[in-house]
């Protein structure tokens, strides 16, 4: 096999590159190299082809062919103009990437050539630098065989459609958002891609922009699971003025992959999951839908309700049979009749009776230092109502009934 | 061999007689009265306030996230507690909690694309503070439409609520009343300590209840 590589300070490299060889590596900004074995019958010999290439580079890049990638590379960036099939034994052993340790080590040894690095005994370099003493070795023998690291442009996944009448109607832009969905649905199928975020750009009659923006908790890539997502998404929030222009944007990340096994339970499929929960949420409200969070504080409702997807926990708590509490929300407020500082009766909205048992107060306070300051006093009653309340009272003398033990 | 034979066996057998794999919620006594929760059916959990409903449901809740099944809590009345059920056991990772803001209709809607959308472990649909007026408003139709969405699935749909409602639908019906409230402490300075609580098998009918307690939150 021969490798071509050009090193030099133009902007213009992965163009020369490709019109040689449609895959190169990029090593560097400055260092590119190719395969160019298919190129003898255009050009003719190894220093024929390299001439072909100086020619199209220019003078300011040196352009080197060798038997393996990293000599190419390493003759590039050492020997100015063309060089082919260079002998590198004579190259300084600083041209390698050595560490700071193996330069002085080096120094000491009086090596100084990669002639003299090849002739070290492996078993010593490898006791003493380890993998990578050896992997430099490998280099000053040019006995790396690697294949090259295809250089990807980066992709984008963007779309825009003018349109010939302002579109009104949700229906039928949906249409064209399908067409634009699907095309570049296809084109993250084929990259093995996914995408994690997608952003419609709406611009409307009155030369103003509906922008809307879907964060996936998961990386999806059908085309129809988006489509869904995005009209409820539409539906909520539709624009305030017929449509003249829409663009589509995704975003690309890796897909996730999930190791399942035999013996687990089904669990929802995550983007089935993700437009039941949106299906969902726009019946019950955008931020009524998630999964619950307890947060590290006193505070009588320690707890977040955080729109995401449930996911397997790591560590599993045992079982443990703990009384339920059900709240009010929002609480009843009461009347409470006291005796010594004791709730003696409690009327509320539904609720009223004698209290038979009374523990407490339990007195809690926090937040002071903030504007969300609480403090109140807390009271556990059984009623003759036969029921178990959680009471409070704040500063105010204002009772609540918080919930019910059940 | 009488040809009839094996029609008159088929037709002897009940529908809801099948074998059905079940949950245990890791309440003995109550496992072994009732066998645990069975999957694929509507379970109902009946009682008045403090009786113990919310316990039982964070029960069934915490013995299926512990077998790594995704959950769900359809919240009618906004009245479920995060700490409480994490005490329980409930990994809350697992769960998706809906509110629905006091309105009935829209956690029959929510929990009917739950069932339809497949693969959980459980799903509480708590109608515990509805009122009668408007769980007998529920037409009947919805309890079949559930039952039909989960047969032949590992789904359980738990239904806790003050009365019946999906009757002949449910698989199972078990009816809590509370016992005894624990206090400790002297008096003037007691502590809730938990509560006695007592469940009955009303479907499938057993002669027997099932004593259990539940501990208060310390």
């Amino acid at each position: 096999m021969m490798f071509a590589c050009i090193h030099g300070p133009s902007g213009t490299l992965p163009e020369i590159a490709a019109g040689f060889s449609p895959a190169f590596e990029q090593t560097a900004p400055d260092t590119i190299v190719f395969r160019v074995d298919g190129l003898q019958r255009l050009h003719g010999s190894p220093r024929q082809i390299a001439q072909a290439i100086a020619r199209q580079a220019g003078d300011e890049i040196n352009v080197a062919i060798a038997e393996t990638t990293d000599a190419a590379i390493i003759a590039a960036r050492n020997f100015p103009g063309v060089t082919v099939s260079p002998d590198l034994n004579d190259l300084d052993v600083a041209t390698l990437p050595l560490t700071e340790e193996m330069t002085q080590v080096f120094e000491s040894w009086g090596i100084y050539t990669l002639d003299q690095l090849a002739q070290l005994p492996q078993n010593g370099i490898a006791e003493r630098f380890g993998p990578h003493g050896v992997y430099l070795q490998q280099l000053a023998r040019g006995a790396i065989h690697r294949p090259l690291k295809i250089f990807q442009p980066e992709t984008t996944y963007d779309d825009r459609i003018e349109l010939d009448h302002p579109v009104s109607l949700l229906e039928p832009l949906l249409f064209l958002i399908a067409r634009l969905l699907n095309d570049q649905c296809a084109r993250l199928l084929s990259n093995a891609m996914a995408a994690n975020e997608v952003v419609i750009r709406l611009e409307l009659e009155d030369r103003t922009e509906h922008i809307r923006t879907l964060h996936l908790p998961v990386p999806m890539r059908e085309s129809k699971s988006l489509l869904k997502l995005l009209q409820m998404d539409l539906e909520a929030h539709p624009p305030q003025a017929p449509t003249v222009a829409l663009a589509l944007s995704l975003k690309p990340v890796h897909p996730r992959t999930v190791q399942t096994g035999i013996f687990l339970p089904v669990t929802p499929a995550p983007d089935k999951l993700e437009l039941t929960l949106a299906r969902i949420r726009g019946i019950v409200g955008e931020n009524n839908v998630g999964v619950p969070e307890l947060l590290n504080t006193h505070h009588p409702h320690p707890f977040l309700l955080v729109k995401t997807q449930p996911a397997i926990a790591s560590h599993q708590q045992p079982a443990t049979s703990h009384q339920g509490f059900r709240y009010f929300r929002p609480p009843l407020p009461a009347t409470v009749e006291l005796d010594r500082n004791r709730p003696l009766r409690i009327t509320a909205s539904g609720i009223h009776g004698r209290v038979l048992k009374a523990a407490g107060p339990w007195r809690t306070s926090g937040d002071w230092w903030t504007t969300t300051v609480w403090n109140r006093d807390e009271w556990d009653v059984a009623l003759t109502n036969n029921a178990l309340y959680r009471i409070f009272r704040e500063p105010a003398d204002r009772w609540f009934i918080e919930g019910s033990y059940d | 061999m009488n040809p009839n034979a094996a029609r008159v066996t088929t037709l002897g057998l009940c529908p809801d007689a099948q074998i059905r794999e079940c949950l245990p919620t890791g309440i003995a006594s109550l496992d072994a009265l009732a066998g645990g929760f069975p999957r694929g059916a509507i379970a109902e959990i009946l009682g008045p306030e403090s009786s113990g409903r919310t316990t039982l449901l964070h029960s069934l809740l915490a013995a299926s996230t512990a077998h790594l099944e995704i959950c769900a809590y359809v919240d009618t009345d906004d009245s479920f507690d995060p700490v409480s059920a994490a005490a329980a056991g409930v990994a809350l990772s697992q769960l998706v909690w809906i509110r629905c803001g006091h309105n009935a209709g829209h956690a029959l809607k929510a929990a009917d694309s739950l069932l339809h959308a497949g693969g959980f472990g459980v799903i509480v649909l708590d109608l515990c503070q509805v009122t009668p007026r408007i769980s007998n408003s529920i037409p009947i139709s919805y309890w079949y439409r559930f039952r039909r969405a989960i047969e032949n699935t590992p789904t359980i749909l738990a239904l806790a609520e003050k009365e019946p409602l999906a009757r002949s639908c449910a698989s199972l019906m078990l009816e809590l009343q509370r016992k005894k409230i624990a206090w400790r402490g002297a008096p003037g300075f007691e502590l809730l300590r938990g509560v006695e609580l007592e469940a009955a098998s009303r479907k499938p009918v057993r002669p027997s209840t099932a004593a259990f307690k539940a501990r208060s939150l310390e």
